[in-house]
């Protein structure tokens, strides 16, 4: 972006930039007035997993350690909408801040000890903590109505907004869920973000720089189980209806499968993840009545072939490799940096638009869509 | 029956059932020492393997050269699934190998059902019935059996990564690949040679516990929770480690879960997660684990 | 600039999604759904014509319970031979499976694909209590019948807000009734210790037989759970074994049937009188046990075992056996779920006969109208009865005992209707 050329291409790039998120937003709003209320349904579940994915993003994507238990936060933010409604009769918008207070401190609560544990042990620990959540709940029956879960109100349109059921819980998720990504951007901007990727790229560097690393890394697991709690708070909403067995340990590792498949560190990766959880089970059963799971299961495996950063990272790989085939004059300049910087990282070129001091207000994507992965251990290049 | 007695009894049925964690958690182990990654399908690829092995005994070959067909076949089996699966994703960051393994766990567990159904299987028991009583205290032949291989796999690994070039050559392809392909190491056939010996270990486990707990799909599923925790535990480095871990999360979870009313037997599953997090919170690289060094 | 060629493609990606799931169908299509004239007048037709009829299920194929999932096998099966004979008076089935991998979420989805987009008659069967119990709002908002949810959980017939909904299988509260009942006649004084699965399944039955016992002679001496995700019971028995109760009752599912009476068989100091419930009394779970290992062990049931021997000449079972050869050549005729889904599916044939009116609303009143309704899959002396205030298709039972190779019923079939009184909340 330092060439001349770039600079003055600014002023249209910008527009481009801008139409689609436009055409994004229009489609967003539109949707539900011209699907069937099932699909809606199934999208308003796209975007509740997004506000999930989005939070285990912030702390797998760009704080870089990994957790195998967000489907606890999930099912705690669940769990604790459903008591509310249940027991209290609170109504449905007075959940969502005890959801999202309520995960970030049990979130909060996580960090400390997560400080001490890297990679591999912070997953296991959190993967225990995630099989451990169902028993439990079964076992505070008298709280959470046991085995046989809870089954609560949904959330139903006011009479002004004339919708239907499904078009008003769009709407509404479509709103938090806005909030939410918009929130994990601008969050990724702060002074937090910064000091998280610099944590994640090097620990060492960004602590003799004056980053507080304890403190940063304890607030990324607070802030990404807050984002699970939101998740799961929209998914009694919807639903209606928690049961300790929909919250197993599968719940975490699909959560963890879909932020990589979408891909880490990416803004778009958690709506493209959640879109591949929603969407492809049902794919797979399509193609196969007999065995869906074997489908799905190649499914994922050759997304990661194809596409080994995530789906967001996709169409800049293509591009990155047409543009190596078949240079053009203008092309080039652009892309053989990017190109470059994909596999390998050893001198890490963080040179990635946000981590900058002073970050372009008008970067729509805050990082790059081609992440570079998260515990940044393997350092080979193939 | 005495309170000691009764003591020892619950301690055995521990045993018990961390030998069957250990089993499996050598192969974790023995795949994280080879390739650096924590494989999701190790219990899948030993629950198919298992299969292979029922498959040869009801089409009437003899239990006992079923097993060396079956360790063969699954040796294969592992390196063709690194040379296909794992291969293509090489250099790719870590966690897209490890939710390739997520894909491949999902793929064999519909496979195995889609092919053997999902109905028990009864699988040959290779120990005598019945058991010994020492005291009052009853043992196995069953759970003697599985102790006593799990040592002798876990002496055979010991010895591979101590005091063989291999396990030279392969700590040295786990800690840097590019350097070691540097210095000549064919990383390719290293880490073929892991999957398929983790794959051989995974078979082993897979046809000790069969009897115990019934062959179908979804056998290993339970175990491999169980077997990441004393894996963990054991500093996911070393066979020992993984052995004392599995005994270890074995009996302090039949314990808690006996005498601990407030546990119970519903919540002993939080046991190893109380375990892991003390452990780790203590020594962050295990019990057996060396602490990684680190230039910044 | 690849933040825009990401952003570009993002946006791309979701129109196509967008535009690809648009092909199918649109808003507004719920005005296609129809409704009846003359003696019917105003109620719902969707899914049903003269000569055909809509039918969706939604079964665990994938994930931890998809040895279920092979009911829905079962189930098509007995609609394709239906349709080569003609059909349901006159109309051909169309029955569409969907998997929810036993997800409340995605049952959820699937119920709203089926209703909404397959426009089906009616919801037959989804598996689980949680499944069901995460759609039957739902559908009773949607007035569209769930009939015979293939779960035995109690709630199915003592709700009263859910017309719409109702289970099929003795519930597990009634199945506990009738080995309270055994014990009682034969082992007035039993110490008993129970196994159960920590879910609604085995708090169902465990709570069931604690109330069927109390005021008797009968104590529980001790219980023990196991999660689904344990990979084993072992411990469990060791605990239930220092109980030293003579009698345990096995409320497990196939796999850690087979692990408890194997761990039974196993201690030779502890000889407690084995009851299993009837989720694990399939021949296929005490095959791989032994059957010398399984002698005595006492259980019951209400349809007839296709492993069992002794129906090998029933005329239902032969048919059962070769429909299942021809239309499901990959299932396995010994599988009782397979037989189960048979029988299930028989049974809302002949319910489907009985309908006054050839409606959803006919439906939801047929199934609530049974008058001792004979299903060929199902014992000698179990039928199909509902009626005002019972809502529980079938509540009785005859008790087995393993001998030799086989089960072998005995006693009378146990209405547990008349001997308990009807089961309220």
């Amino acid at each position: 972006m330092n060439n001349v050329t770039a600079s003055l291409a600014a002023d249209r790039t910008r527009q481009l930039r801008a139409a689609p998120t436009v055409l994004l937003a229009v489609a967003a709003v539109a949707a539900p007035f011209y699907f069937a209320p099932f699909q809606v349904f199934q999208l308003t579940m796209v975007l509740l997993y997004a506000v999930a994915l989005a939070g285990l993003n912030l702390l797998v994507g760009f704080g870089g350690q990994i957790s195998l238990g967000h489907g606890a936060f999930f099912a705690a933010g669940a769990y604790s909408t459903a008591v509310m409604l249940d027991r209290y009769d609170t109504g449905h918008l007075a959940t969502l801040p005890v959801a999202a207070a309520g995960c970030f401190l049990l979130g909060l609560g996580f960090g400390v000890p997560a400080l001490r544990l890297r990679g591999l042990y912070l997953a296991l620990v959190t993967l225990s903590f995630a099989v451990f959540l169902p028993p439990l709940l079964k076992r505070l029956e008298p709280v959470t109505g046991g085995s046989m879960g809870l089954t609560v109100d949904k959330m139903q349109p006011p009479a002004w907004s004339g919708l239907a059921e499904d078009q008003w819980m769009y709407f509404v998720v479509l709103a938090v869920a806005s909030a939410a990504l918009l929130l994990a951007r601008n969050l990724l901007r702060s002074r937090v973000g910064r000091a998280l990727r610099a944590v994640r790229d090097n620990e060492g560097a960004a602590e003799v720089m004056g980053v507080r690393l304890s403190l940063h890394k304890t607030l990324a697991f607070a802030w990404s189980a807050m984002f699970a709690g939101v998740a799961g708070c929209l998914y009694t909403w919807v639903i209606g209806f928690v049961s300790p067995d929909s919250f197993s340990f599968v719940l975490s590792i699909t959560l963890l499968a879909g932020l990589v498949v979408g891909g880490l560190a990416s803004l778009y990766g958690p709506l493209l993840g959640a879109a591949f959880v929603m969407y492809v089970p049902s794919v797979s059963q399509d193609l196969s009545e007999a065995a869906p799971g074997v489908v799905f299961g190649l499914l994922i495996i050759t997304v990661m072939f194809v596409a080994p950063t995530g789906l967001a990272g996709l169409p800049g790989r293509v591009l990155g490799a047409v543009g190596r085939r078949l240079p053009r004059t203008t092309a080039i300049p652009d892309r053989t940096p990017e190109a470059a910087s994909a596999p390998d990282a050893e001198p890490r070129p963080t040179a990635a638009p946000g981590f900058s001091p002073t970050p372009a207000p008008a970067d729509p994507a805050v990082a790059d869509a081609e992440p570079v992965g998260a515990p940044p251990r393997t350092t080979e290049k193939e | 029956m005495s309170a000691v007695t009764e003591l020892l009894q619950q301690v055995v049925e521990g045993l018990g059932s961390g030998a069957v964690y250990a089993s499996l958690a050598l192969a974790l182990v023995l795949i994280h020492r080879f390739t650096g990654i924590v494989n999701f399908a190790q219990g899948e690829l030993a629950m198919l393997s298992t299969y292979v092995a029922w498959q040869l005994v009801a089409s009437g070959m003899p239990f006992w050269l079923a097993l060396p067909v079956t360790l063969a076949v699954s040796f294969a089996g592992g390196m063709l699934v690194e040379r296909i699966v794992i291969r293509p994703v090489q250099g790719a960051p870590e966690l897209t190998v490890v939710i390739v393994t997520v894909g491949l766990f999902i793929f064999v567990n519909a496979l195995a059902g889609l092919i053997w159904s999902f109905t028990v299987k009864d699988f040959p028991q290779p120990f005598p019935d019945g058991g010994i009583d020492l005291a009052g205290v009853r043992t196995d032949w069953s759970t003697l059996g599985i102790l006593g291989v799990v040592a002798v796999v876990m002496g055979l690994l010991y010895l591979l990564f101590q005091h063989t070039s291999v396990g030279l050559t392969m700590r040295a392809v786990a800690c840097n690949p590019a350097s070691a392909r540097l210095s000549g190491i064919r990383v390719g056939r290293v880490l073929m040679l892991g999957w398929g010996l983790a794959a051989t270990v995974g078979a082993v486990s897979g046809v000790l516990v069969a009897p115990v707990l019934f062959l179908e799909p979804n056998m290993m599923g339970g175990v491999l929770i169980y077997a990441f925790a004393a894996a963990t535990l054991g500093g996911f480095d070393s066979p020992v480690g993984a052995v004392v871990g599995g005994v270890f999360v074995g009996v302090a979870e039949t314990l808690t879960g006996a005498y601990v009313d407030v546990i119970g037997a519903d919540l002993k599953v939080g046991v190893p997660l109380m375990i892991i997090l003390a452990v780790l919170l203590v020594r962050p690289q295990g019990l057996f684990g060396r602490a990684a060094v680190e230039r910044a | 600039m690849r933040k825009t060629t990401a952003l570009r493609a993002a946006a791309v990606v979701t129109a196509a999604l967008l535009t690809a799931t648009a092909c199918s169908s649109r808003r507004g299509q719920d005005a296609q759904d129809t409704a009846a004239d003359g003696a019917c007048k105003g109620q719902q037709t969707t899914g049903i014509t003269d000569t055909t009829i809509k039918l969706g299920g939604i079964y665990p194929l994938s994930g931890p319970a998809s040895a279920y999932g092979t009911i829905s096998k079962g189930v098509a099966a007995y609609f394709k031979y239906v349709n080569d004979k003609g059909g349901i008076d006159g109309r051909k089935v169309e029955f569409v499976v969907r998997d929810d991998g036993y997800q409340p979420p995605k049952a959820v989805e699937e119920a709203r694909r089926l209703v909404e987009q397959e426009k089906v008659f009616a919801v037959f069967q989804t598996l689980g209590t949680p499944s069901t119990a995460a759609v039957w709002d739902y559908l009773d908002k949607q007035k569209v019948p769930q009939p015979f949810v293939a779960t035995g959980a109690s709630v199915w017939g003592t709700d009263d807000k859910h017309p719409w909904t109702i289970g099929w299988q003795p519930n597990y509260v009634a199945e506990a009734r009738v080995y309270a009942k055994y014990l009682k006649d034969e082992r007035p004084h039993a110490k008993v210790a129970v196994l159960y699965q920590n879910d609604d399944f085995g708090k169902d039955l465990l709570g069931g037989f604690k109330k069927a016992v109390s005021g008797s002679g009968i104590q529980v001496v001790a219980q023990e759970s196991y999660e689904v995700t344990d990979p084993s019971v072992s411990a469990q028995m060791a605990n239930l074994a220092r109980s030293g109760a003579d009698v345990l009752l096995d409320v497990t599912t196939p796999k850690f049937g087979s692990q408890a009476l194997a761990a039974d068989a196993r201690n030779t100091k502890w000889n407690p009188l084995h009851i299993v419930n009837n989720v694990a009394a399939s021949a296929a779970v005490l095959r791989p046990v032994g059957f010398k290992n399984v002698q005595g062990v006492v259980s019951a049931t209400y349809f007839k075992d296709p492993a069992d021997p002794q129906w090998a000449n029933d005329p239902e079972m032969k048919t059962y056996r070769d429909a299942l050869h021809k239309y499901a050549p990959d299932a396995d005729p010994d599988n009782q779920f397979n037989a189960y889904g048979w029988a299930v599916a028989s049974s809302l044939h002949k319910a489907l006969d009985t309908m006054k009116c050839p409606t959803r609303e006919g439906l939801r009143d047929a199934v609530r109208n049974l008058k001792d309704v004979k299903v060929g899959l199902l014992l000698p002396g179990v039928t199909l009865s509902t009626g005002p205030g019972d809502a529980f298709p079938i509540e009785t039972m005859q008790l087995m005992r393993f001998k030799g190779e086989r089960w072998q019923l005995f006693g009378e079939p146990v209405d547990t209707r008349k001997e308990f009184g009807p089961l309220t909340k």
